[in-house]
């Protein structure tokens, strides 16, 4: 079972502040789920390499360079942010 | 016009016979979702001026005599986490309530262009979190089949709109099964094409290395069309690759006579006997076009649902980092003045994400946390390359594979919302195909009593052809 003040951790590594009766909750959905994963443990994968992605593609590359872009567009994409001024997005201070 | 037996074919005959004009055909499906969206509630969004604006376009055509698109006239609805320009793009999502997509995705655009005309945006589960849509934060959309059931998810919404004739195709996408399970509960054809086949840019970003944009036809041939019609290179999105390429290995390779295999670890524990006699009546239907069946071993299949359930929700605790309440939808940044940035971060996340999607986050960031990354997600990348390893031996004796999309059809509303594992196992028979990048179809089969089922083919890399073609044969439905 992970603990409470796991939990706790996790919500605030994730970013999500949860109540106390969501903490409980989620402690035991995720022990619940983290025991049917238990079961990875009983295959043998040394010296097995990782797939992080289904094909084998290469990255692909460009030049650094800037590109013209469509104004209204940019336009309409600072606008999707709930605080601005002028042409820029506005972030709350960190501290 | 009957808008029940109509196809991408009849539509392009009838408008160049002026039988009817794209402009009649958006009026009749209108008319079909003012009359069942309510109780279905398939769309979030019924987009009427853009319908009747690409519907002139098309008539405009017509009456100048000039070509016309793959797709011309065809009314198409989308799933609500695909981008077109100047509509809402929630992802049935409290956060993007009020989302106004600022351009079109790359399919948007390419069907467009073929002459496609958008009804609406279909409701889905939460993110394309689920696997019934009852995670939408707009209400759970209902099986045409049968009310008291779910449509099946995340791509519910769009199934059920195709299902009862509130589209003639649509788009989903498809994670773990999003696409293939409500083509099967609503009794469609949907297809889950090669990653990297269909591009996503414009697609709401759930799992990066399993999310698959695909379509959902009634007919595996109308299937097919809108296939051709989305399936090319996009440099805007690097995942997305030439598939001529492939095709020409692939063309090199490809023997006379076709093997079907039946893969016995899906088979174990006993299906459902209704179930599984259509499964032996789609075996038998293929043993008689001349397929030979051939029973194979795909010994990691165990182990796909634990793999899927540590990497999917890794891969959406960072994709949905980017919902802070500074960049773009909802936010509690106004609510206090004083508050500062992580407050901000803290709030707006637990207010406006649901249920399933919090609890995802949740256990991607532990899977990823510092102390449980070897134990959990370095251990699953490992396991994928086991259940991507199975395939490509199995590939080597058969062409195709053919499993259950699920053993059972449509369960009723609520029956598995209390319990999440209980919704994650109706991924069982699908997630593999995703880990492994695959393609594969679920096409129409039969009945269990009044609910139809599918059963689902799985192929090698782009061989998306070789699905349709056995498809074909199988497809049994009531439309």
């Amino acid at each position: 079972m992970v603990s409470l003040k796991e939990v706790l951790r996790i919500s605030k590594l994730a970013r999500i502040q949860l109540s106390d009766a969501e903490l409980e909750k989620y402690q035991k959905e995720l022990s619940s789920i983290l025991d049917f994963v238990e079961k990875l443990k009983e295959v043998d994968l040394e010296n097995i390499q990782p797939t992080s992605h289904p094909l084998s593609i290469e990255n692909i590359w460009r030049k650094d360079k800037v590109k013209e872009r469509d104004s209204e567009l940019r336009k309409k994409l600072i606008e999707k942010a709930p605080l601005k001024e002028q042409d820029f997005i506005k972030v709350k201070s960190v501290f | 016009m009957e808008l029940q037996n109509l196809s991408i074919e009849k539509i392009k005959q009838g408008l160049k016979n002026k039988t009817f004009s794209a402009k009649e055909i958006v009026q009749e499906y209108l008319k079909k979702i003012k009359e069942k969206n309510t109780k279905i509630n398939a769309y979030l969004t019924v987009c009427e001026e853009l319908a009747f604006s690409l519907a002139e376009k098309t008539d405009l055509k017509i009456s100048k005599n000039q070509e016309l698109g793959e797709l011309e006239g065809v009314p198409l609805a989308v799933k609500d986490n695909i981008l077109v320009n100047g509509l809402p793009c929630t992802a049935a999502s409290k956060i993007l309530e009020n989302y106004i997509a600022p351009y079109d995705a790359t399919v948007i655009a390419r069907l467009k262009k073929a002459g496609a005309i958008i009804l609406g945006k279909t409701n889905l589960d939460e993110f394309a979190m689920g696997s019934s849509t009852e995670n939408s934060a707009f209400g759970s959309t209902r099986n045409p089949h049968d009310l008291e059931r779910v449509a099946g998810g995340s791509s519910g919404g769009s199934a059920a709109a195709v299902a009862a004739n509130l589209a003639l195709v649509a788009l989903g996408s498809d994670t773990g099964g999003s696409i293939r399970l409500p083509a099967s509960f609503c009794g469609i054809v949907g297809l889950k094409p090669t990653y990297g086949a269909v591009s996503r840019y414009g697609l709401i970003a759930m799992a990066s290395s399993l999310d698959q944009i695909g379509p959902m036809a009634k007919t595996v041939e109308d299937c097919e069309i809108l296939f051709r019609v989305i399936s090319f290179k996009d440099d805007k999105d690097s995942t997305s690759v030439d598939v001529s390429v492939f095709k020409e290995k692939l063309k090199k390779v490809s023997p006379q006579k076709l093997v079907i295999g039946l893969p016995r670890e899906y088979f174990l524990g006993g299906l459902d006997a209704q179930v599984e006699r259509i499964i032996e009546k789609v075996i038998l239907k293929l043993k008689n076009a001349g397929f030979e069946i051939k029973e194979i071993s795909l010994p990691h299949t165990q182990l796909a649902l634990a793999v899927y359930y540590l990497v999917m929700p890794s891969e959406i605790s960072a994709n949905l980092a980017r919902y802070d309440g500074i960049r773009y939808g909802n936010s509690t940044v106004f609510e206090s003045p004083d508050a500062d940035l992580l407050t901000v971060y803290l709030t707006t996340r637990q207010r406006y994400f649901g249920a399933e999607v919090k609890r995802r986050i949740m256990l991607g960031t532990f899977a990823l946390s510092a102390g449980y990354y070897e134990a959990y997600y370095l251990k699953a990348q490992k396991a994928r390359t086991k259940i991507k390893e199975d395939f490509e031996k199995a590939f080597q004796e058969v062409d195709l594979i053919l499993t259950p999309v699920s053993n059972h059809p449509a369960f009723k509303l609520g029956e598995k919302t209390k319990d999440p594992l209980s919704m994650y196992l109706e991924d069982i028979f699908m997630v593999a195909v995703n880990l492994a990048g695959l393609p594969a179809i679920s096409v129409p089969a039969g009945f269990v009593g009044n609910l139809p089922l599918g059963v689902q083919l799985i192929a090698r890399a782009f061989q998306e052809d070789l699905l349709f073609e056995a498809a074909r044969l199988i497809q049994e439905n009531d439309f």
